[in-house]
């Protein structure tokens, strides 16, 4: 009973109680950053004092924990298909949690980390331990142009992951068909990608239609965030089959990063649950932070 | 006579306020996909629009001087209307031109919007002075009659933005936009000529 008070106290308090305290914090070019610390654990967020907004967090005695859930559904998602990614892009840096996650898990891999915001990227360098390895590369850049510039260059990703989104901000040119094109273009046959998304508004049927329209069939991963898991040309039948045996032999792995793979993986669901004849989103039609805060189905 | 060419230039001036910011904001939409959106992009953006227009004043006032006519008012609106045209038929090459050589987002974008945007602009920005010389009689209410143009000029742009910005993008494609202002700068400048040409 002291537990639950205790508890509530802390989720009505958030993280702005009285021990929280503020390392940093600057106006950069496209928003607000806010780094914040509790006892043990280090946040960056784009709001302050308000404990929505936060971006990425870290736990200082145990710096390879994941402890959001969209953060550890992303990284086992990804690797539920491709267990061995060997040549990964990943847009939207955030504090570098997923990034410096894979260059552990996968130093071999080459990646290309993409991040409009260089002060986001400078605090993930300053507060949260990213140092990129050799392999890894950070580009500054709108993560649509940089995928339009790529393309020409076919890097054949095996592993794309799309980390952009804000709860209260899409960047409209990054939630298109044509977009995902450009992306798709981008990877090798077989390639997967993984997208952080929304799960509750109205924009959810046309988000699910518009990866549908490029990707084909593919994987949804509900756990109040929304993971899209697919494939550059749609998921295989025997893919839920890969995705657990692959899940169990991440377990050990995953498992020292506070993620349980295996009650992921039980979470994959491959049904349509959007209503199809919604409207696809292209560079033509594309309101999805209209679309966003009006209510879903 | 006077009152209907006064009421023509009027409807013209408003609506030329108003295609002007409803094809600003859709520009920003159509430059994204190539160079973002980000505060650069829309530097370039107000940056043309706002140059165009400023062009377009000192010509439109240059070009009141010879025999000034509600037709010719029609032709300016019309005029901007087709040079926004380019923007539906080689809008997507033209970008992918300026991108394949311009990689720093700022100059790409502008490079952009001087192609796309700066002719149409500068017609635009020709209305409000063509149309304050249809309007003005005399110097005593000279003054006033800037006024109400400058009124129902911005007014226009302004309705232009907000319903723009809230309402037409959940509702229409970029180019269906584009094509309906289009139409019905076409439409206006059309019957505004006919109908100043009949009573004339």
């Amino acid at each position: 009973m002291r537990a639950c008070a205790a508890l509530l106290i802390l989720l009505v308090a958030g993280p702005a109680n009285a021990q929280t305290q503020l390392l940093h914090q600057e106006r950069s070019l496209y928003r607000n950053i806010f780094v914040t610390q509790d006892d043990n654990e280090r946040c960056i967020s784009f709001r302050y004092p308000l404990g929505k907004g936060r971006q990425s967090c870290k736990l200082l005695d145990e710096p390879r924990k994941l402890i959001f859930h969209y953060t550890r559904m992303l990284l086992s998602a990804a690797l539920f298909l491709n267990p061995n990614p060997r040549r990964i892009l990943v847009i939207g840096e955030g504090g570098g949690t997923i990034p410096v996650a894979l260059q552990e898990m996968f130093p071999g891999a080459e990646m290309d980390v993409v991040e409009l915001d260089k002060a986001v990227d400078s605090v993930a360098r300053a507060y949260f331990d990213f140092k990129p390895g050799p392999k890894t590369r950070v580009h500054i850049a709108d993560g649509r142009m940089f995928v339009k510039r790529m393309a020409a260059r076919k890097p054949n990703y095996d592993l794309v992951i799309l980390d952009a989104f804000e709860a209260d901000y899409i960047p409209e040119h990054m939630l298109t068909r044509e977009f995902l094109q450009e992306v798709k273009a981008n990877m090798a046959p077989g390639g997967v990608i993984v997208a952080n998304t929304f799960s509750d508004s109205a924009l959810y049927d046309h988000e699910s239609v518009t990866y549908r329209a490029v990707f084909g069939p593919y994987f949804n991963l509900k756990q109040a965030n929304r993971i899209i898991l697919g494939r550059r040309d749609g998921i295989k039948p025997d893919d839920l089959a890969t995705a657990r045996k692959n899940a169990a032999e991440l377990e050990g792995e995953l498992g020292a990063r506070g993620i349980s793979s295996q009650s992921l993986v039980a979470l994959l669901d491959p049904d349509t649950d959007w209503d199809t004849g919604a409207r696809i989103l292209t560079d033509q039609y594309s309101p999805s932070n209209l679309l966003n805060a009006l209510p879903g189905r | 006579m006077a009152r209907k060419s006064a009421l023509w230039s009027y409807t013209i001036a408003g609506w030329s306020g108003f295609y002007v910011m409803l094809v600003e904001l859709l520009s920003g939409r159509i430059i994204a996909p190539f160079f973002g959106n980000s505060i650069y992009v829309w530097g370039s953006v107000i940056f043309i629009f706002m140059f165009g227009l400023s062009i377009g004043y000192l010509l439109g006032g240059l070009y009141s001087r010879h025999s000034p006519s509600v037709p010719r008012l029609g032709a300016i609106l019309i005029a901007s209307a087709l040079a926004t045209l380019p923007t539906l038929f080689i809008g997507p090459w033209l970008l992918d031109q300026v991108f394949d050589r311009i990689a720093d987002p700022r100059y790409g974008s502008l490079a952009a919007c001087i192609g796309l945007f700066l002719v149409p602009t500068i017609f635009a920005g020709m209305v409000s002075p063509y149309a304050i010389r249809i309007l003005v009689r005399d110097r005593e209410s000279s003054g006033r009659d800037a006024g109400y143009l400058y009124f129902v000029s911005t007014l226009g742009s302004s309705l232009g933005t907000l319903l723009t910005a809230f309402y037409f993008v959940l509702l229409f494609e970029v180019n269906t936009m584009l094509m309906i202002a289009i139409g019905i700068s076409i439409t206006l400048g059309g019957l505004g000529a006919l109908s100043s040409l009949r009573t004339e």
